[in-house]
């Protein structure tokens, strides 16, 4: 038989198959590495070395998420060095722009202006829109990183705000690259990829024109995966704030791919959505529907009443008229012209549970098969 | 779909034909891009509009509208006359090769141009490059079936794929895309005339009879009933009195929509049971408010066979009520009680008489859906159709003519019209209109031309303009667009207020009962 390859990460002996990263087999054996831009099923592009881990014999630290395992290789992911390293990225993260949590050493004056002159940017005067759901931010934690002393530029791209789903603000991104991949290897829509050069870099469309005046399709996958405050849904900006709300898994309700989500709901009020990772079919993808047309459900349109009609006019009903009415009229109607004078058309909208119980009424009750949906239309 | 859609990864060979993917299943077409760009898969694209998923094509070949079993055809005619086809599964899974033979043996890629106007050329390169696959996979939508040769056009793509053997394996199949989230729920749970839960056929007296034990009744009907596309003629003619329509809005999705509404006007009685006042709920004499996805437990049945779970998340508004508590209770009043109290209580009673979804409960599919057929506990469900077997033992070759579309474009009616979805809305637009974002990026309907087209009749980007069939006008502005092709228009069946239905044909396919939607002749003309 052949040896098994093996390992050392953190002292223990580790197997591995060929092909595997070193974080490969660190998650496979529960032992934590942190990353910032490593997207599952996407390349592993190495860009914030968040991940890296000190090897015996390398000369530099290597990324855990692009360094090939190997035969004999000794690895320590939470050295001295490695924690350092860690530090200082992190600390270089957070000084790149509004990055306005309280880990950004609050005993200053210089916070005070910081947070006045984001709050400017921001037009607003709450904490960064996404705090408490920030990748950044619980790395700076862990590390116990603050950005004091370090000097801000400021960013040289206003905030994109003018299409209806996403707020793209560039002071906030860290140029993870993440949402490049997302748009170019998860969902390829191939919108979006890093443009400019050196402190200048920004991601953006070709011809960096607005994502409403490009091949962008608002699957919103960026969003999700944006680790940062740089992506966020418009409508949730600022207004939806990750502890006030409920999370219920469901199927979306639009095409018949089925894509499991995250209904967000937050005072009976489902106010966003998320695509559920690690549930297949989706794996976390949505599309602009599933993830941005959920305003129906609360929609003031919505019918709240029966309604009967009365002198040719639809009026609002007690449940017990309406459906009285509806029985006592099929059945005169079944009666005089017969089961088959019925027709009942149920729903490719409603659950298994109800199309079978619709059509047990017409088959049961009624006693006709003149029962069908819109399959055909 | 026989095969999952991970699968669709795994086929070195993809063909799409009538699915704009990337728009109406845009998480699929993912899938589909992936596997071109990542995996190296082939992808094959057959589509009257030169749509985006065509842009990621090894192939793209357009045919005339309603040609489809023209090309298949020829297709096929290659592959037998240069010997690429799976002798093993022809020979050992099928019946009828001979038959198919014959029939394809005169659809020659000159006479199959002559049909569909797609190059010989093209013909003989697609039949090589998805016939030289190791396996290939077949992605189908309504611009299949909406033809009055659908049936012929769905067993044609069977053909094709039974006879390279692409089917019960992985990364193979003859995959319908299901457009809406329930639709393969609504077949499996029996929402149609002629079966009860998975499939099972009304005519058969030992099922009928298993159906009135369950179900405690007597006198089940044993003549299959209306489909939908004859019930509302039968309104017409006076036949059908009533009808209750729960959560469909034909007043916007049926064809030739001037007659449909003529139709349920001339009905004595119609309840609707919906979340939206829609067209249809307009014309009721009683609506119920219902409850929306959100506000229900219970589950769907995606395209790929996949029971998922759906979860209340919120209360419904009002005084709105879960639809199967709606049924119940009209039942109750006519004098059957249903006797659930829960949409998992009507679940085990579903399991109890469906074979296919029997190993199925709510307690399995909390985390991961399960693929039917999945008749017992420990079933693991079945992923992929016909991997051993057929359901009815061998597949079976039918050797099929093409037979042209109902209707022709002429002197008074130039140009065909196909219809179809836009990203950003879904079916009638009930749910999508109520979004700002997704009306900001499409907020009303559009006729979709060529550039030469619109020369042609000399019309410019966004000019209104009044498009007419031998049914019916609208009005909607021009959109010039490299999609279409020369002498076919595509409009949207979404808005209301520019109802493509007014103009299509609901010339049927014999068998399915499904309309022409996909075909018909309109002529084009500035708006006064």
């Amino acid at each position: 038989m052949e040896s098994q390859r093996s390992i050392t990460i953190n002292g223990n002996r580790l197997s591995f198959s060929p092909g595997e990263t070193i974080l490969d087999v660190a998650k496979r054996n529960s032992i934590d590495i942190p990353t910032l831009c490593h997207l599952k099923r996407a390349l592993p592009s190495g860009v914030c070395r968040v991940c890296v881990v000190e090897v015996t014999g390398a000369r530099n630290l290597l990324p855990a998420c692009a360094t090939p395992a190997a035969d004999f290789m000794e690895v320590q992911t939470e050295s001295a060095k490695v924690v350092e390293a860690r530090r200082l990225i992190i600390k270089l993260m957070l000084s790149s722009g509004n990055h306005n949590c309280a880990i950004t050493g609050s005993d200053t004056t210089d916070w005070t202006r910081f947070q006045l002159s984001v709050h400017k940017d921001d037009n607003n005067d709450d904490l960064c829109p996404v705090w408490g759901d920030c990748r950044l931010q619980d790395l700076a934690y862990r590390y116990q990183v603050s950005a004091d002393g370090l000097e801000r530029l400021p960013c040289p791209y206003p905030m994109e705000t003018v299409n209806p789903f996403i707020v793209r603000d560039f002071s906030r991104c860290v140029q993870c690259g993440r949402c490049v991949q997302a748009c170019n290897e998860i969902q390829v829509n191939n919108a979006i990829d890093f443009g400019y050069q050196s402190s200048r870099t920004k991601i953006i469309t070709p011809g960096d024109r607005p994502l409403k005046d490009s091949d962008c399709v608002f699957c919103g996958e960026c969003v999700q995966v944006c680790p940062v405050g740089a992506l966020v849904e418009k409508n949730a900006r600022y207004n939806v704030r990750q502890w006030d709300v409920k999370k219920v898994k469901t199927t979306c309700s639009y095409c018949g791919v089925g894509c499991q989500l995250y209904l967000h709901v937050r005072d009976g009020h489902v106010v966003k959505v998320t695509g559920a990772e690690g549930s297949l079919p989706n794996d976390g993808n949505l599309c602009v529907k599933g993830r941005f047309g959920f305003d129906f459900i609360n929609s003031s349109e919505r019918l709240t009443r029966p309604l009967i009609r009365k002198d040719g006019e639809l009026k609002e009903a007690g449940w017990d008229e309406a459906l009285n009415l509806v029985a006592q009229r099929l059945g005169t109607i079944k009666d005089q012209h017969g089961p088959d004078s019925i027709g009942v058309l149920t729903s490719a909208r409603i659950t298994n549970e109800e199309n079978y119980l619709a059509q047990k009424f017409a088959r049961a009750v009624v006693k006709t098969n003149n029962v069908d949906h819109c399959a055909r239309l | 779909m026989t095969n999952t859609i991970a699968c669709i990864e795994k086929a070195d060979v993809i063909l799409i034909t009538g699915s704009n993917t990337t728009e109406n299943h845009p998480v699929l077409s993912a899938f589909v891009k992936r596997a071109v760009h990542f995996n190296n898969s082939r992808l094959i694209v057959v589509d009257p509009r030169r749509i985006k998923i065509a842009g990621f094509a090894h192939q793209y070949l357009r045919p005339n509208l309603g040609t489809d079993v023209a090309w298949i055809n020829g297709l096929m005619h290659v592959i037998i006359r240069d010997n690429l086809y799976n002798h093993d599964f022809v020979d050992t899974r099928t019946v009828g090769f001979d038959e198919l033979k014959q029939t394809v043996e005169k659809y020659t890629p000159s006479h199959v141009e002559k049909i569909t106007g797609i190059a010989a050329t093209q013909i003989e390169d697609a039949a090589r490059m998805y016939a030289g696959a190791r396996v290939g996979s077949i992605l189908y939508c309504m611009g299949i079936t909406q033809h009055v040769s659908g049936t012929d056009n769905v067993k044609s793509l069977a053909n094709l794929a039974m006879l390279c053997g692409f089917l019960g394996v992985e990364g193979g199949g003859v995959n319908p895309l299901r457009g809406q989230n329930n639709v393969q729920g609504a077949c499996d749970m029996g929402g149609l005339p002629d079966v009860y839960t998975g499939y099972q056929k009304v005519i058969s007296p030992e099922l009928r009879a298993k159906m009135e034990t369950a179900w405690a009744v007597t006198g089940l009907p044993d003549q299959p009933g209306l489909k939908v596309t004859h019930m509302v003629p039968a309104a017409h003619d006076g036949k059908l009195k009533a009808m209750y329509v729960i959560g469909e809005n034909p007043l916007v999705s049926d064809p030739d929509l001037n007659h449909a509404e003529k139709s349920f006007e001339n009905l004595d009685f119609l309840v609707v049971q919906d979340i939206f006042m829609t067209e249809t709920a307009q014309k009721a004499d009683v609506v119920l408010p219902s409850c929306c996805f959100a506000e229900k437990d219970g589950t769907f049945s995606n395209t790929e066979r996949r029971v998922q779970r759906v979860r209340k998340a919120v209360d419904p508004p009002g005084e709105a009520r879960d639809d199967w508590r709606i049924i119940a209770d009209i039942s109750l009043r006519m004098g059957y009680n249903m006797g659930i109290a829960s949409a998992e209580d009507i679940f085990e009673e579903i399991r109890k008489v469906t074979p296919s979804y029997a190993g199925i409960s709510y307690s399995r599919i909390d985390k991961v859906g399960l693929h039917w057929p999945c008749p017992t506990d420990n079933h693991p469900g079945t992923p992929i159709l016909h991997k051993e077997q057929f359901s009815s033992g061998k597949g079976v070759f039918h050797g099929i003519d093409w037979i042209p579309p109902a209707e022709q474009a002429d002197d008074t009616y130039p140009l065909y019209l196909t219809t179809g979805r836009v990203l950003y809305h879904y079916h009638t637009g009930t749910m999508t209109m109520k979004s700002e974002g997704l009306n900001e990026r499409v907020p009303e309907c559009f006729v979709e031309i060529s550039p030469q087209d619109a020369d042609r009749f000399d019309l410019e980007e966004g000019v209104s303009v009044d498009i007419a069939s031998r049914r019916g006008t609208i009005t909607a502005r021009i959109a010039i667009s490299d999609k279409a092709v020369v002498g076919t228009i595509f409009i949207p069946f979404h808005f209301a207020r520019a109802a493509a239905n007014k103009l299509t044909n609901a010339e049927l396919d014999p068998i399915s009962g499904i309309p022409e939607f996909k075909v018909c002749a309109v002529s084009l003309s500035r708006a006064a």
